[in-house]
């Protein structure tokens, strides 16, 4: 009845499944990383790396396109709002407009702004070349700074697009993280 | 490890006197034991989820909000399917697993004993932070069984009570899948090879592999969420670079295998009592077995298709879509199967085989919608209405609970020694047979015109149809009291159940074990003789 050989067996085969959830539970977290450099190099959600320049743009003159800015912040004691409201441009045009932020606050905080786009695929056709956001932006007691973002929206634009909106939200960083694009 | 080594050898007699009263169930490590104690805690967990269910029902009885406020009712929708999944079918499954692994190969008990209490005993602790976590300030969670953020990683505490009971379940079926495996690759009759086995046995085996690949997985997606609510990470959080798209690719990993953890064991017991009933082997054993393991291997490449329109490069929808639709020719190979088991067989309409056909009508109907809403374009237009409810409900109330009935009649005589009342069991399924589908069916069309799920709320249109939904959903809510009754009325007064109640039945717990099963059976393991398939 009581075959030793049999109880080894089964601790064995415990032991190998437990390490395999082990691994699982790690692959779990690999997921992570591989996910990031998928998007990355898929080009997918690739909202805080600069693109490239492009000299020669077709400007498409038959048409306007009004692009709306919007800023907010979240969890900060900062002021941050666009210098101008909206721009009427022509696709392939580039387009720089200035925001500003204050901190409000007696202290140094680290703060990180998030794009979002309306409709959401306007990242699609839209090249970036210079944003705050490509950085953490670090501001002193009281510090005011006016910061630029440069683009161009493509003539790719689907014609039926006539309003378009650019938002960003400020986000607090513990002191000492590194900003997303540095990571 | 002692404990277990301890429990391996200890089956000299002593053990058979085992503790009376509650301590018994506490303390014991009798496969039987633990078996009934799945059982009858997936069933209090089945009206704690079916409670919740009439709640919904009721507040969708008529447009407006009557009975529940919005969040309530959303956490009467998360809590119902996380109790419906993690507390009611996975428990009865694994009580299923309990009863029957150890006695349809042969084996004296399961391969670790003492982790089995373990694994059984978790499962009242999350079941109680479940449901407190209605009472602690901010109520339970609400943003849906699948928990995705920000809304997750913005709740209150009765989210943490909810991760931290995800965490335990995860332990638990991981202990117990580990159990199974080892019962079943170690613990054998000796001649019963691999393909000997009955396929419920093939099924849970099957099965308790996905539990180890992907629970582990979703025990990493809740700690990614428990760090990002407290110690800063910043995995789904967009302000600290984090992507809540990301929660979801790793949440249906760990999904949409899990989904066929809930319906393998029901193909397994549907494969049982078919033949028994069919008084004819079941036809095409091997291809049985391969089906299900190309379901379960299919079913970890397919998890995207729960996310068409999160956003993903058409490449992706196109492999995703394809992947799923291919899920539909293993799964037809077994509903051929049972159909030509059935062909030609002396066949008698017992309960367990009225639910077997039932499973296998409706979980057809179930996954032929599965085959819709794998198709990209139509999936974007029904994707979080009330056709997705319909459909799978088609595949776990009337797929894997039906199966569930199916086994405990089917097993009752075996577990109690003592039969069910035909008469009534046959009225509990043609009852559940007709509630079921007055509530679920008109669902579709619900779905069809528009009606989002998840909403207390409703345009008037949608009406009529909700009504009837609703009056299905009380009736086969009731008619659960029903099975309840049959069960206790069997265990206390059933006729007594003859070795062998069923003539078709061919595996070793009806040929070789008396009913009641005694409580410690097969410790001298049986001359297996192997059937030609």
């Amino acid at each position: 009845m009581a075959n030793s050989n049999k109880v080894q067996d089964n601790l064995t085969m415990m032991k190998k499944l437990l390490i395999f959830s082990v691994v699982m539970f790690v692959f779990g977290y690999a997921m992570v990383p591989f996910y990031e450099k998928f998007c990355e190099i898929a080009g997918i959600n690739n909202l805080l790396q600069p693109d490239k320049l492009v000299k020669d743009m077709e400007v498409d003159t038959e048409r306007w396109v009004t692009i709306e800015f919007d800023a907010n912040t979240r969890g900060l004691p900062w002021e941050f709002k666009p210098l101008q409201r909206s721009v009427r441009i022509h696709p392939g045009e580039p387009v720089e407009v200035m925001y500003e932020i204050t901190n409000n606050s007696e202290r140094e905080i680290n703060g990180q702004a998030i794009p979002s786009y309306s409709p959401r695929f306007l990242d699609k056709h839209l090249r970036k070349f210079e944003c705050f956001c490509f950085t953490k932006q670090v501001l002193k007691p009281k510090e005011v700074r006016e910061m630029p973002v440069q683009f161009v929206i493509e003539p790719s634009l689907p014609k039926e697009l006539h309003t378009v909106t650019i938002s960003y939200t400020f986000f607090e960083l513990p002191v000492g993280t590194p900003a997303i694009s540095e990571k | 490890m002692a404990a277990v080594h301890g429990d391996v050898h200890g089956h000299g007699g002593h053990d058979d006197h085992h503790p009376t009263g509650i301590m018994r169930w506490v303390t014991t490590t009798n496969h039987k034991d633990i078996g009934t104690m799945y059982l009858w805690f997936s069933l209090a967990m089945f009206f704690t989820g079916g409670f919740l269910a009439m709640g919904i029902r009721a507040e969708l009885f008529q447009p407006g909000i009557q009975i529940l406020e919005p969040e309530l009712f959303n956490s009467f929708t998360t809590l119902h399917g996380l109790i419906m999944v993690f507390g009611a079918i996975m428990p009865a499954f694994v009580g299923f697993a309990n009863w029957q692994v150890p006695m349809m190969i042969g084996a004296p008990d399961m391969a670790f004993a003492r982790m089995n209490n373990w694994s059984f005993w978790l499962l009242p602790v999350a079941a109680s932070l479940l449901v407190v976590s209605f009472f602690v300030p901010g109520g339970a969670a609400a943003g849906g069984w699948t928990f995705y953020p920000p809304l997750s990683t913005q709740g209150g505490l009765g989210v943490d009570m909810m991760i931290f009971a995800v965490h335990i379940l995860g332990a638990s079926s991981i202990m117990g899948a580990i159990n199974i495996i080892t019962t079943i690759l170690n613990m054998r009759a000796p001649g019963m090879k691999l393909m000997d086995m009955p396929l419920f046995v093939w099924t849970w085996l099957i099965t308790a592999y996905l539990l180890v690949l992907v629970m582990p997985v979703l025990a990493g997606t809740v700690t990614m969420l428990l760090t990002d609510r407290h110690f800063g990470t910043s995995f789904f959080n967009a302000a600290g670079g984090g992507d809540p798209v990301l929660f979801q690719h790793i949440f249906w990993f760990f999904g949409h295998p899990e989904v066929y953890i809930m319906i393998l064991p029901s193909f397994g017991i549907v494969s049982e009592v078919i033949p028994t009933f069919s008084r004819k082997p079941l036809f095409g054993y091997s291809s049985m077995v391969y089906a299900t393991a190309s379901i379960a291997i299919l079913s970890c490449v397919v998890w995207a298709h729960h996310m068409f329109t999160a956003g993903m490069p058409t490449v992706a929808q196109l492999f995703f879509m394809y992947a799923t639709m291919l899920i539909a020719v293993p799964t037809g190979v077994k509903v051929f199967n049972w159909t030509a088991t059935m062909w030609r067989g002396s066949m008698t309409f017992e309960t367990p085989m009225l639910f077997a056909i039932g499973f296998i009508f409706l979980f057809v109907i179930g996954g032929f919608s599965g085959v819709i809403c794998a198709i990209v374009p139509i999936d974007i237009q029904v994707q979080d209405t009330y056709y997705v409810i319909a459909h799978f409900h088609y595949v776990l109330v009337s797929g894997s609970l039906f199966a569930i009935f199916a086994g405990a009649y089917y097993w009752i005589p075996k577990w109690s020694g003592r039969m069910y009342d035909e008469k009534l069991g046959k009225w509990h399924f043609w009852l559940s047979m007709i509630f079921f589908n007055m509530a679920f069916f008109v669902q579709h069309f619900l779905g069809l015109a528009g009606m989002p799920r998840r909403i207390p709320d409703y345009a008037l249109q949608f009406a009529d149809f909700n009504m009837i939904s609703s009056l299905g959903a009380f009736g086969f809510g009731l008619s659960q009291l029903l099975f309840v009754y049959i069960m206790i009325k069997t265990i206390r007064s059933g006729e007594k159940a003859p070795d062998k109640p069923w003539d078709g039945a061919t595996t070793l717990e009806w040929t070789h074990l008396p009913s009641p099963a005694p409580y410690h059976s097969f410790e001298k393991p049986p001359v297996f003789k192997p059937t030609v398939h």
